[in-house]
């Protein structure tokens, strides 16, 4: 229904009780919330892809930059900002917090004031990290993973960066609560469970995983703390503690937390290819279903980066098991999305090119888990570059290209300007280009032994680093014109339809961007998510 | 006053539950004096599980919740810790 | 029209209770383990306690949580007076609890069993993890006894500038906190006093 011209006010122009700045940062509508998230978390990505940018060049034979000493605080540094600040926030508080209510008809999220609160605990953490980098003797150099008994020993500055993760770890608790209740209880009309996009169901199973299993890494930051100040000795072996329980601790979260990461990237997924093929999702509820399972049985598998650790072997093998099945629904997801392209009418755009090369990165990263997560592989390959391979695919191949794809489809509605989609081709061309010669190299690297986490390593490997640096200069290069294309485009692109895409979900519903209040009336929803039958009649 | 179609917890039944949880500490602090061993800590710890039942039904009024994800919550964190515990158990019992 | 729905916050506070219960619950799974490994040295340990001063400390707890389910359901039905009185008397049995509490500490540090102490290190290993076990939990519990403390002071101010309506969700909310907290010491009390 057209809106009236005449009191239509953008979100972002909207004069409320605050003067410029404050009307942002105290502003609890949940797409200026995401906003402040989205300039967060992309200040915070750029700085660790340069923090990437430096590893990489110290890589190249010959090229010394920095000492091992600065090189453990670099790769440490990367793993916690690219982590705790970007990969595990992004997805939910950028595009949750803008587009899941609206996505389900509400008009704000369950507890909007709360919302707000967890992003100054997220800008609070990311200041403690950053803190922490120049007091207290300095840069964390123990991966982002603070082994003990390293982490416990090393003179630089473990509790600082412990406890900006304890507060990071909080933020993300309070928004999986924000989220899971206002799925429960803020549906519009007519919107069952089983009518809400599937990217609702990708933020919603996620939600769950960051309420339950994030306070476990809280309480194991807090023992590190505690550790250090005090020595109680529970990962002490001369108290008697056991340091293979501090690995169990971390990673009883941190491998959940991959899937924190994934889910709702694949959620988006699961909404971008039915609009670019004007065909229903294939499988609704497997879909739905699978990301249940995925959250479930992706808590359960923890103990797959501990095969070498001195765990036992009946450990190992029960572990391994369960990583070979949550396969199962991360398969059966790409299997209904091919399915739904099958036969569709497709539309080749940036989103869609996006979303295309999620599918063949995450699948290639996947595959490389199954390798990882067979016990007698592991033996090999365990701290390998092949581990490293293993996750970038995943994590910047799957979650990563999820997110860009996520910007490129609703960065329009977002700022009602349109970008332009040649350079955003583009721009993804060079970075999927550069981001296999980089990345499928560290695969041989590591098949060949090449040890992760290394500042220096010998003759052999000069040759194949050389050629993955290129390939990280190549994909960085793609990175920034993708950057700059979508930053021209916020604040010089063409005025961007309400519905570019001619999707079916919520959000096409609303002027591009949205007012503040979002619906001027409570929606009755009366049609699936895909169903693109109004287009076909020429609506 | 009220004609509540759902029950709700009065002063009565408050302070019942009270007794009972007094009750349940005098059994359980006379049985750990028993000194059965592992029997007497499965009791024990039995009897913390009813004593924190009471509290989750009666003072927390989940007995008389309508919505039925919020009865679900505390089960699920429980298993969810139970499978973390079990999971783990299998690494350090057989090392 | 169709109404806008609004959220109640009791879900949220039970989905933030469950938080709280997976974050002891980490520390539960480091005493099931460390328990298992070294059951005589827990035994032996645990009878440093005073089983005495704990069952107290229950008492004072679950009287504690009596108290401020009537003080929910005073505020219930706006009787303000008796639920205020109900605030009060919770938080004099929470501090009772803290000091009890801070007595036990206090006997645990003249008989060198704090982490650090050379009287501790000279301990078998199962006896120094179940007492840097004592101390991390119930120093946690306490903790949120404390920040407990806090809300329900709050609460208690808020109540007497005629803040809360009928059936105030942040009222039965901060009585729900009060609530886990007393859980939570229930079973704290018999992982740590009653093992011997």
């Amino acid at each position: 229904m057209p809106i009236d011209a005449e009191e239509y006010v953008p979100y972002y122009s909207d004069k409320g009780k605050l003067p410029g700045i404050l009307g942002w940062i105290l502003s609890t509508d949940h797409k200026r919330i995401g906003i402040l998230y989205l300039v967060l978390i992309m200040s915070f990505f750029t700085t660790a892809v340069f923090f990437g940018v430096f590893m990489r060049l110290n890589m190249i034979p010959g090229m010394h930059i920095m000492t091992a000493q600065q090189y453990n605080a670099l790769f440490t540094l990367h793993g916690i900002i690219m982590i705790f600040l970007v990969v595990i926030p992004a997805v939910p508080t950028i595009f949750g917090n803008f587009f899941l209510p609206i996505l389900i008809g509400a008009n704000d999220m369950a507890f909007p004031r709360l919302n707000l609160f967890t992003w100054y605990l997220f800008l609070t953490g990311a200041v403690l990290v950053f803190v922490s980098v120049f007091t207290g003797g300095g840069a964390v150099d123990t991966g982002w993973t603070f082994y003990v008994p390293f982490s416990l020993r090393t003179a630089v500055n473990v509790p600082l960066a412990t406890f900006s993760v304890f507060v990071l770890g909080m933020s993300s608790i309070l928004t999986g609560i924000n989220i899971v209740s206002t799925v429960h209880q803020l549906r519009a009309p007519g919107m069952g469970f089983f009518k809400m996009p599937l990217s609702v169901w990708g933020f919603y199973s996620t939600a769950w995983v960051q309420i339950l299993a994030t306070p476990i890494i809280g309480i194991t930051m807090i023992l590190i703390l505690i550790e250090r100040i005090f020595g109680i000795g529970v990962f002490d072996p001369v108290k008697g503690g056991d340091p293979l329980l501090y690995q169990h601790l971390f990673w009883i979260y941190s491998h959940p937390a991959v899937y924190i990461m994934i889910l709702p990237a694949m959620g988006v997924m699961s909404d971008i290819f039915p609009v670019f093929s004007r065909k229903n999702i294939f499988g609704y509820k497997m879909i739905a279903f699978s990301s249940i399972a995925i959250a479930a049985f992706g808590s359960l598998v923890w103990g797959h980066h501990m095969y070498v650790s001195g765990q036992s072997d009946l450990a190992g093998i029960i572990f391994s098991l369960l990583t070979f099945i949550v396969a199962v629904p991360s398969a059966i997801k790409v299997f209904n999305w091919l399915a739904t392209m099958y036969k569709g009418s497709i539309r080749i755009e940036p989103p869609f090119l996006f979303a295309l090369s999620f599918i063949f990165l995450f699948t290639i990263g996947g595959l490389s888990g199954l390798l990882i997560g067979a016990l007698s592989a592991n033996e090999h390959l365990h701290n390998t570059y092949f581990v490293v391979a293993h996750f970038h695919y995943v994590i910047f191949g799957g979650m990563g290209f999820g997110m860009f794809a996520a910007f490129h489809y609703w960065l329009p509605k977002m700022c009602g300007k349109m970008y332009d989609k040649a350079t955003a081709s583009v721009s993804w061309l060079i970075m999927f280009a550069g981001f296999n010669v980089f990345y499928f190299t560290m695969f041989i690297l590591g098949w060949e032994g090449m040890p992760r986490r290394y500042y220096d390593y010998p003759a052999q490997y000069a040759s194949l680093h050389t050629i993955a640096s290129i390939g990280a200069f190549i994909m960085v290069a793609g990175f920034i014109l993708m950057a700059y294309n979508l930053i021209r485009g916020v604040f010089a692109g063409g005025p961007a339809p309400s519905n570019p895409w001619e999707g079916a979900t919520l959000e096409w519903s609303l002027p591009s961007p949205p007012e503040t209040e979002d619906f001027r009336e409570v929606p009755l929803i009366t049609k699936g998510p895909y169903d693109f039958s109004d287009f076909k009649r020429g609506k | 006053m009220e004609d509540k179609k759902v029950r709700e917890a009065g002063i009565k039944t408050y302070i019942t539950i009270w007794a009972a949880l007094v009750l349940f500490t005098a059994l359980t602090v006379t049985t750990a004096g028993l000194n059965l061993g592992k029997t007497g800590i499965i009791i024990v710890l039995s009897i913390a599980a009813v004593k924190s039942a009471l509290v989750l039904l009666f003072f927390m009024h989940l007995l008389f919740e309508k919505v039925t994800l919020i009865k679900l919550v505390i089960p699920l964190a429980l298993i969810v810790l139970a499978i973390f515990i079990g999971l783990t158990y299998t690494d350090v019992a057989v090392r | 029209m169709p109404e806008r729905k609004k959220s109640d916050g009791k879900l949220g506070m039970w989905l933030f209770i469950s938080t709280e219960v997976m974050l002891f619950g980490g520390l539960f799974l480091l005493y099931s383990m460390y328990r298992y490994k070294h059951a005589q040295d827990f035994h032996n340990a645990a009878l440093e306690l005073s089983r005495f001063a704990g069952t107290m400390n229950t008492i004072v707890l679950i009287t504690s949580s009596l108290f401020i389910a009537l003080a929910v359901y005073f505020q219930k039905k706006r009787q303000d007076k008796k639920a205020g009185l109900f605030i009060l008397l919770t938080l004099l049995m929470a501090f009772t609890f803290l000091a009890v509490k801070a007595f036990e500490w206090g006997e645990k540090f003249e008989h060198g069993l704090y982490p650090g102490a050379a009287h501790l290190m000279s301990l078998p290993k199962g006896e120094i993890l179940y007492f840097g076990l004592y101390f991390m939990m119930t120093g946690l519990h306490a903790l949120h006894v404390i920040i407990g403390i806090g809300v329900l002071s709050f609460m208690l101010v808020f109540l007497k500038q005629g803040r809360f309506g009928e059936g105030s969700v942040y009222f039965e909310n901060s009585g729900l906190y009060w609530h886990l907290v007393d859980i939570i010491w229930i079973f704290l009390f018999p992982l740590f006093y009653l093992i011997s």
